[in-house]
């Protein structure tokens, strides 16, 4: 097989008392677009850190392109190229001298800087503004600009922190469209986001963490099939009714129905291959308790419920140690 | 190196990197109003003030005009003042992800501080040359040679290298701008609690006793000394040898201290 772009071991990060990273073992294909899909506090942007040589383990082996990190981080530095959810350009310089700066301190002459910079500017559609400066530029060109730095070299893997945080849906799906392709230039890509339909949309495997480590990994569609595909939520009046509808939705394919007294709703994953019959069977068995319901909706699985469902929860929520369980 | 070689790459070293830095930082000033407004108002404005508004009720220091003994304190004075600004931009580069995209680059991370110091060292030129000219301007006049009168120049740019690496650390701790300005807030006690606008005998004993034992105070009599001449001893006591070689103890002092803390800070960070 070929070398890993990613081998990561029984990663170990602490600061102070908090662990970070606990044992996260991940591996990444050469070729392919990996997401890491967590909620705050997961452990992904440490783990992007990492991987960058931006900080120092407290254990375990982390090889990048094949160079461990610890020994060999300038050669990790040379393979990878960085960019995230803060639009780490200078606001001073225009798009051009940002990135003809970041291709001299990736090693290149001028000359060959001065054409990386502007290929990077053709490609991302910067070459009518290359000339103004950064702070003139609306946010998501400034993190076209960003991703557009983190690629002048031509980088073995591109790392992305967050990349669509705190953009608005026309900027998040430009730069989707910029991300797209990556691959067929010859970069493999790392990912972390919070979104489920971002980690879909981009990437042809996932990683979901959680409490620094990894607790399910596939490519999404599987992910989405141990979910159970649709979610139901049922949505009650009376608040003394929860139990009843949670035992009626309670059955054979369902993921456990998870209950939220604030606001009266039931949700479960309905439908295991036969989506549709599956909440239809839901809906009846609601029915038959005969229930007063305030309202009815079927979605896509967020990440919550991907979550719950793949750390394999089923006790009361809030309950320490029980989502760290890792399922694989 | 194989890998390096087949992508055809060189390395940036720390001089190209140090360079690649500093032009950044240089260009951020001069594209900055604000930043260039500060850096060359700042210290005229503080000289302009003291010359004409409280230079009459000082008078003279032992026969030496008000202008002759200020402004050579107040261009010392004004070095750790000018440099404040160091301490906020490197607060917020680190903050905003800036210092993370270049430590994840394959050239030698301390480029990223020393960068800072050589972009310093330009913009300190550029506002004490400033001060300087509008220095002579209200009166001062240089006692000694042109040679002390340069060599004077050279030894405040000295003190800037202690005092960019003071503010660097101070940033690299603060963890954002405004707190990077709060600290750097010590410049005051620094300053005014020095020989740099005022002979330190008319201050309190336990004043005085602070004023005397302070780096700003040597640096400030150094420079003064170099622009007395040949008066030097008979106003502060020694000759400018003296002040000039405690005063480059100190900066080389602060220097070390400070540039080891700011290294160490910067690798943990």
């Amino acid at each position: 097989m070929a070398e890993l772009t990613i081998e990561a071991r029984g990663l170990v990060k602490r600061f102070g008392r908090r662990t970070a990273l606990d044992g996260l073992d991940l591996a990444v294909e050469p070729g392919r677009v990996m997401a890491v899909l967590g909620p705050n506090g997961a452990g992904k942007t440490t783990f992007v850190r990492a991987v960058a040589t931006l900080l120092r383990l407290d254990g375990g082996t982390l090889r990048v392109a094949g160079f461990d990190v610890r020994r060999e981080p300038e050669e990790v530095r040379r393979a990878i190229g960085l960019a995230g959810q803060y639009a780490s350009v200078e606001p001073a310089m225009t798009g051009r001298e940002n990135l003809e700066m970041v291709a001299r301190l990736y090693g290149q002459p001028a000359r060959t800087a001065r054409a990386s910079a502007a290929g990077v500017l053709e490609r991302f559609g910067l070459a009518g503004d290359a000339d103004r400066l950064a702070r003139t530029y609306s946010g998501g060109m400034r993190r076209k600009l960003d991703l557009g730095a983190s690629l002048v070299s031509t980088p073995r893997l591109l790392l992305l922190d967050e990349p669509t945080t705190g953009l608005d849906p026309r900027s998040r799906i430009e730069l989707w469209d910029a991300i797209d392709g990556l691959v067929e230039h010859g970069t493999d890509v790392l990912l972390t986001t919070q979104y489920l339909d971002e980690a879909e949309r981009l990437a042809g495997h996932i990683v979901i963490i959680d409490r620094g480590r990894a607790v399910a990994s596939g490519p999404p569609a599987e992910l989405k099939r141990r979910v159970g595909g649709n979610v139901l939520e049922v949505h009650v009046r009376d608040r003394a009714d929860l139990a009843a509808v949670t035992a009626a939705l309670a059955r054979p394919g369902h993921t456990a129905p998870q209950v939220d007294e604030a606001t009266r709703r039931v949700s479960v994953g309905a439908g295991d291959g036969d989506a549709v019959g599956g909440l239809l069977a839901g809906l009846r068995a609601v029915e038959d308790a005969g229930v007063e319901l305030a309202g009815i909706s079927v979605r896509q699985p967020g990440l919550e419920e991907v979550f719950l469902a793949l750390t394999g929860q089923d006790e009361v929520d809030g309950m320490p140690g029980t989502r760290g369980k890792a399922m694989r | 190196m194989p890998s390096a070689a087949a992508a055809g790459l060189r390395r940036a070293g720390l001089a190209t990197g140090t360079v690649l830095v500093a032009k950044r930082a240089v260009l951020t000033f001069l594209r900055t109003p604000q930043l260039v407004i500060v850096g060359t108002v700042q210290l005229v404005g503080f000289l302009v003030t003291f010359r004409y508004v409280f230079g009459g009720a000082f008078g003279t220091s032992r026969g030496l005009p008000y202008v002759d003994f200020a402004v050579p304190g107040f261009i010392a004075a004004g070095v750790p003042f000018t440099l404040i600004g160091t301490a906020v931009v490197m607060a917020e580069d680190l903050r905003r992800g800036f210092v993370d995209r270049l430590r994840s680059l394959p050239f030698p991370s301390a480029a990223v501080l020393t960068g800072r110091v050589l972009a310093d060292s330009v913009v300190l030129t550029w506002s004490l040359a400033i001060a300087t000219l509008v220095g002579f301007a209200i009166g001062f006049r240089l006692h000694g040679s042109i040679a002390q009168g340069l060599a004077a120049f050279g030894l405040c740019l000295v003190f800037g290298l202690a005092f960019s690496w003071v503010f660097i650390t101070l940033g690299l701790i603060a963890g954002n701008g405004q707190a990077a300005q709060g600290m750097a807030m010590l410049v005051f006690p620094l300053t005014f609690g020095s020989s740099a606008y005022v002979p330190v005998e008319t201050m309190p004993g336990w004043l005085r006793a602070f004023a005397d034992n302070q780096p700003v105070t040597w640096m400030a009599n150094a420079v003064r000394a170099l622009t007395l001449g040949d008066h030097a001893r008979d106003f502060l006591g020694h000759s400018a040898a003296y002040y000039v070689t405690y005063s480059l103890i100190w900066a080389a002092g602060i220097m070390i201290v400070f540039s080891a803390l700011a290294v160490a800070r910067f690798r943990r960070s």
